[in-house]
This record gives structure tokens, C-alpha cells and sequence, in this order.
């Protein structure tokens, strides 16, 4: 059993957002990186996967600038096998060309699963892990919370609205993880050690064009809220707020 | 006439609500362009009964790709057929809804079309002929404008966000026949859905989400007889309580779990941690509830009571029943 994971290196949830002075990109001082957490949940789901299987690789490829390296080695702490950085200079390159490069990379190799986070938390796309499938033309589910392979096959549980759905799949596919079974590990100290001699291999791409970020913009502030009351008694005076002044009721 | 696609959503042989929306976001999209609307369903025999209605919301011509092979939802299956209708047409604009099948299928059309793609738009302008997408990024603390230098231009729109316009035309309905070559890689087997009824917090127009604060997974009937009260309200929880194994990963809203634009939010004995904000923050309008006055919450809430929820929410709901 190979599987690939593809993971990205994203601000901090808890980061402050900043624009830089173009307005078309964030600025990155004081910014902590960090694995984007939906990538630690499809980590996880391989790491599983290799230890039911009894063997098997888990290889983890990440997009980016030469500190992506540092995302990959936690991965590979996690216990992850090996690691694979596309590096670029491209800054907060756009779904497609990503895909492309991903796409042209994992087509030499050999996997029987691909696995994504549902989405990178910076971008919010949820779109690398569909393209770089269809580009691979294999089959793919998105939100996977959990999923099994019997027989060759591939049983997904996706989450939707108001429940959740089976997919069947043919191997090799592609799973965009979501949160549900596959609770992240931390690396442990033994893995970190590990992690420093594991192969990391490191290989320059070119990208192409992709949609124009034309501008960033703060969101409009919303209007300073107000405390209406204290207690039970507030609710007829909510009420009537929600009513006649946001005309929501 | 190229025409604006708009996916017409439908899920175990149903049009989902959120069809709608798309509709409404293509015809705005379309009379700046001065193109028509182009909506489009797959489905197994017999979807086409229900399409003609979205004629209603602004759809110009309504096509129908009934086939037994797409009654369940393939990815690849679907993907394929869209990108071979959107190729023969020509379409310059192709909106999904940024559902769960929506942000499942729309990466895989762009990519197949060889163009790039933009999710859960929140906002679409055209000035000077040219489309210009909004949508959010580091979980809405920054809105991104988009240009699409390709044509088509692939886009989805947020649910909740373009509420549908009445804006009635013809609505022909035409037929097709979707491609359908090769087998389909992925496909769904089963649907494991809630009630019916059940709304989900992505679509829900009102959504009355629970925390820690409840201090127990029981006290949630508190939260769902407020919903029951307002007969259009799903429940959402913070991820503390998602955590605890308190509710379902489905109803979690955050970073890590849903994003909702509803009309009205209320956050009820939740902090406001950045993480929450993060999936509720474009909602219209949000309601705090809130034992400590200085709860993050109410800096981002329109409307905040301080005070014990157990006596709070029981005195909301008998308000609002009483609206009826
Ligand atoms: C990577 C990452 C991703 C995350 N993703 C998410 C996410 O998707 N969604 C999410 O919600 N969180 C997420 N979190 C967690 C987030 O940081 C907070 O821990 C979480 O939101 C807190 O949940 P809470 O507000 O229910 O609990 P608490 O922070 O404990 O707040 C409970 C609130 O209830 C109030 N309260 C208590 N009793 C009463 C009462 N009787 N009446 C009225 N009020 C009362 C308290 O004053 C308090 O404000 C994430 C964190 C990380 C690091
Ligand atoms: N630069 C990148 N390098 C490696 N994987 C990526 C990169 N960008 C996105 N991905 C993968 O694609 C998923 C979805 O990302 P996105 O489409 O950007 O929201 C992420 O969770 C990663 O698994």
C-alpha cells in the first residue's frame, strides 16, 4: 500500500491576518506557519492505513517555499516515510497551477491512494485535491470522514448536508479528509529524532497561470454590536430588535 | 448565445433548495453580461419534473440529462458529462453551489476544462463585460477579488448568500443525453441522511449554535426546541462540544467544521474562540448569548444578552412560538 499525502504550509488559525503593501498578498511578518490542520487529519488516515495494511510507504509532497521543508519534516515526525517539496517562488499560487505541478509530480510514482486535507485554511479552496485527480484522470470523494478498502475497493463515508454518504471507489483514488475518525498524533520525540534522517528530497518547478487575485480587502467591519439586556427579561426588547431594526424575523 | 451554466443541484432523484440560489447568482451574472441563463440537472429518469419550476428564479432554458446511469452521484461520472455540455455550448460562466457535492464536483469540471476555479463566492460583479469574483480566504478575515483570465470562468457561490430573486422567464426545458464514456471510478452507494426535515447548518437560513456552556449533551433539547420554534433553524455546535462527542461533526461550525452565512446565528453559551468565528462570521445577523459580559462573542455579535442561558433561551423560544 503507497500513499501519497499532500500537504501545505499555512498561517496559524489563530493568526492575525495582515495585507502586505500591494494589497494583493498577506504580509508574513510576525505570521507563526503552521501544517494546515485538515492536512494532519489525512496524515493521520494513512498512517492508520500502512499499520492495518502491516506495509506499505506513506510519502508526503508539499508546494511551496524552501520552509515548506519544515511542514514536511513534521509530517515525517508524525511518521510519515519519506518526503518530496516542490519548491517554487511562486507566492500563494492559485488551485490549478498547484494541481498541475502536483499532478506532474505523483504521475511518475506509484500509490494506490492519494490523500488531501479537505481544504488549506488559507486559501479555503477545497479544490487542489478534485483537480490533481481529474489531471490524474482517477477517481476521487471530497470530505471523507472515515474509509475502509476491501477487496480493492475503496468505501468512503462523505460528509453532506444533514447526513452522510457512501462512496464506492476504484484504486488508486483520491480522498479529501475532513475531521472524523482519524484524530491527528503528535509527533513524539522518538519520531522527531527519526524525522531528521528520513529522506527529504527536494526539487525545483516552474508554474503556470491560474486566476488573478486582483485585490485583498479587510472584511467590512461589522457594526459595533450591543448588549441589549441582562437576563430574560432582554428577550422581548431582542425581539423586537430583530424585528424592526435588522429585519430578521 | 453561450449562456451562463447554473448546476441544478438534485440528490436522490430531489432539486435541492440551493439550486435556487445559483439560478439567482447566474441571472445577476448574466444581464450584466447580456447572455442568457443555462441551467442545467442530471439525474436519473424523471428528474426533469421538477426543473421547470426554476424558470421562476431567472433560468432562460432548463437542460435535462436524465439517463439511469447519473440517478446516483458519480464525481467523475458527472464531471465528465458537465464538461462535454459546457464545451459543446460554449458557456463563458459556470456556477455550482458551494454545497458539498457543489465543492466535490466543481474542481474536478475546471480541471477538465483546463481552467482554474474560485469557491464559495460571496459576491459577483461585472464591470466593463469582465466578471470579478469575491470570496473569502484565511477563513474570512480577508475577501479576495478574482479575475478569470480563461474562459469559462468556474465558480462556486456560498449557500445562504445570493437569497433567490423572483425574476420569472420562458424556462423551455430541453432534453440530453450526457456523455456517458467508460465506467464511473467513483459512486455513491448509500445515502446515510438525517431526517428529512432536518436542515443542515450550511443552508439553514436561521442556525441556533450550542457550547460548552450547555454543561451537558442532554441540555441540547434547549437549543432544538428554540429551532422547532422557528421552523426553518438548524442547531450547530462549537467544536468543544463536537469534541466531548456532546454532537455530531456534521453540526460543528469553524474552521474545522462548517462555514454558514444564515440570516440569523445565534451563539449561545459559546466564547467566540477565532476558530468559531471563522465559519459564522459572514452571517447577516448574529445573536450572543452569554453568561460573562466580556465573552469575545459579543464583539462580534449585532445583539448580545448577557445572562444564564437555561433562563434565557426557554423565555426566546416561548417569544418566538408566540410570533408563530
Ligand atoms: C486548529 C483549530 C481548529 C479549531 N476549529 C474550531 C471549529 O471549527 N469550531 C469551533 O467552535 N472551535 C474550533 N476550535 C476551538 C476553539 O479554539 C475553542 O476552543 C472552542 O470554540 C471553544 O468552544 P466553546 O465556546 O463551546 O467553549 P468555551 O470557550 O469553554 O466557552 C463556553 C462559554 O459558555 C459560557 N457559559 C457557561 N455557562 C453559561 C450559562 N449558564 N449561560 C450562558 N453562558 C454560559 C461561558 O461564559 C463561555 O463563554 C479550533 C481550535 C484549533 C486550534
Ligand atoms: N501547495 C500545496 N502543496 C501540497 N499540497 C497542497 C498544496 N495546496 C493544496 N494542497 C492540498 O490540497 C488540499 C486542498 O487545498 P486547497 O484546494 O488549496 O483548499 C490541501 O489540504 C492539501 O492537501
Amino acid at each position: 500500500m503507497n500513499i501519497i499525502v499532500c500537504v501545505k504550509r499555512v498561517p496559524d488559525s489563530e493568526a492575525r491576518i495582515q495585507l502586505s503593501d500591494g494589497k494583493t498578498s498577506i504580509d508574513p511578518t510576525g505570521v507563526k506557519f503552521v501544517l494546515n490542520p485538515y492536512d494532519e487529519f489525512a496524515i493521520e488516515a494513512a498512517l492508520k492505513q500502512k499499520e492495518a495494511a502491516g506495509e506499505g510507504s506513506v510519502t508526503v509532497v508539499s508546494l511551496g517555499g524552501p520552509q515548506s521543508a519544515e511542514t514536511l519534516r513534521t509530517a515525517l515526525a508524525m511518521g510519515a516515510d519519506s518526503a518530496v517539496l516542490l519548491k517554487t517562488s511562486a507566492e500563494n499560487p492559485s488551485g490549478l497551477p498547484v494541481a498541475r505541478a502536483l499532478a506532474g509530480e505523483l504521475g511518475g510514482r506509484e500509490y494506490d491512494l492519494i490523500l488531501f486535507g479537505l481544504k488549506a485554511i488559507d486559501d479555503d479552496q477545497h479544490a487542489v485535491g478534485g483537480m490533481v485527480a481529474e489531471l490524474l484522470d482517477i477517481p476521487s470523494a471530497s470530505a471523507v470522514t472515515e474509509f475502509a478498502i476491501e477487496d480493492g475497493s475503496v468505501r468512503a463515508d462523505r460528509e453532506v448536508e444533514g447526513g452522510s454518504e457512501v462512496v464506492e471507489l476504484s484504486l488508486p483514488c483520491a480522498l479529501s479528509i475532513t475531521k472524523g475518525a482519524y484524530e491527528p498524533r503528535y509527533p513524539s520525540l522518538k519520531g522527531i529524532m527519526a524525522a531528521k534522517r528520513k529522506p527529504l528530497e527536494e526539487k525545483e518547478v516552474s508554474l503556470g497561470e491560474g486566476n488573478e487575485t486582483v485585490r485583498l480587502a479587510p472584511p467590512q467591519e461589522r457594526a459595533a454590536g450591543r448588549i441589549v439586556g441582562e437576563g430574560p427579561d432582554a428577550v422581548p426588547e431582542l425581539i423586537r430588535l430583530l424585528r424592526e431594526e435588522a429585519k430578521v424575523l | 448565445m453561450p449562456g451562463i451554466f447554473a448546476f441544478v443541484e438534485a440528490r436522490d432523484g430531489e432539486i435541492r433548495p440551493v439550486s435556487r440560489e445559483v439560478v439567482t447568482a447566474a441571472r445577476s451574472v448574466a444581464d450584466g453580461l447580456g447572455e442568457e441563463v443555462h441551467a442545467v440537472v442530471l439525474g436519473g429518469a424523471g428528474i426533469g419534473d421538477q426543473a421547470g419550476s426554476l424558470s421562476r428564479y431567472g433560468a432562460d432554458r432548463i437542460f435535462v440529462g436524465a439517463d439511469e446511469a447519473f440517478t446516483n452521484y458519480s464525481v467523475d461520472g458527472y464531471a465528465r458529462a458537465l464538461a462535454a455540455f459546457i464545451r459543446e455550448h460554449g458557456c463563458s460562466v459556470v456556477i455550482f453551489p458551494a454545497s458539498s457535492m457543489g465543492k466535490d464536483l466543481a474542481p474536478r469540471v475546471a480541471a477538465r476544462l483546463g481552467v482554474d476555479y474560485a469557491a464559495e463566492c460571496t459576491a459577483l460583479e461585472v464591470e466593463g463585460g469582465t466578471l470579478a469574483a469575491v470570496r473569502p480566504q484565511y477563513a474570512g478575515k480577508v475577501f479576495a477579488t478574482v479575475r478569470f483570465p480563461e474562459s469559462p470562468a468556474v465558480l462556486s457561490v456560498r449557500p445562504n448568500v445570493f437569497q433567490p430573486v423572483e425574476a420569472e422567464r420562458e424556462g423551455a426545458l430541453e432534453t440530453f443525453t450526457p456523455e456517458r464514456a467508460g465506467d464511473f471510478g467513483s459512486i455513491v452507494r448509500e445515502l446515510k441522511a438525517g431526517s428529512q426535515e432536518a436542515r443542515d447548518v450550511s443552508e439553514a437560513p436561521v442556525v441556533v449554535s450550542g457550547g460548552r456552556g450547555l454543561r451537558d449533551p442532554e441540555n441540547f433539547k434547549i437549543l432544538e426546541d428554540l429551532a422547532g420554534a422557528f421552523g426553518n433553524a438548524a442547531v450547530g455546535a462549537s467544536r468543544a462540544v463536537v469534541d466531548a462527542g456532546w454532537r455530531p461533526h456534521g453540526e460543528q461550525v469553524g474552521q474545522t467544521g462548517k462555514t454558514v452565512s444564515p440570516s440569523l446565528y445565534f451563539a449561545i453559551g459559546i466564547s467566540g474562540a477565532i476558530q468559531h468565528l471563522a465559519g459564522m462570521r459572514t452571517a447577516k445577523c448574529i445573536v450572543a448569548i452569554n453568561k460573562d459580559p466580556d465573552a469575545p462573542i459579543f464583539k462580534i455579535a449585532d445583539y448580545g444578552i448577557v445572562g444564564d442561558l437555561f433562563e434565557v433561551v426557554p423565555r426566546l423560544t416561548e417569544e418566538i412560538r408566540r410570533l408563530g
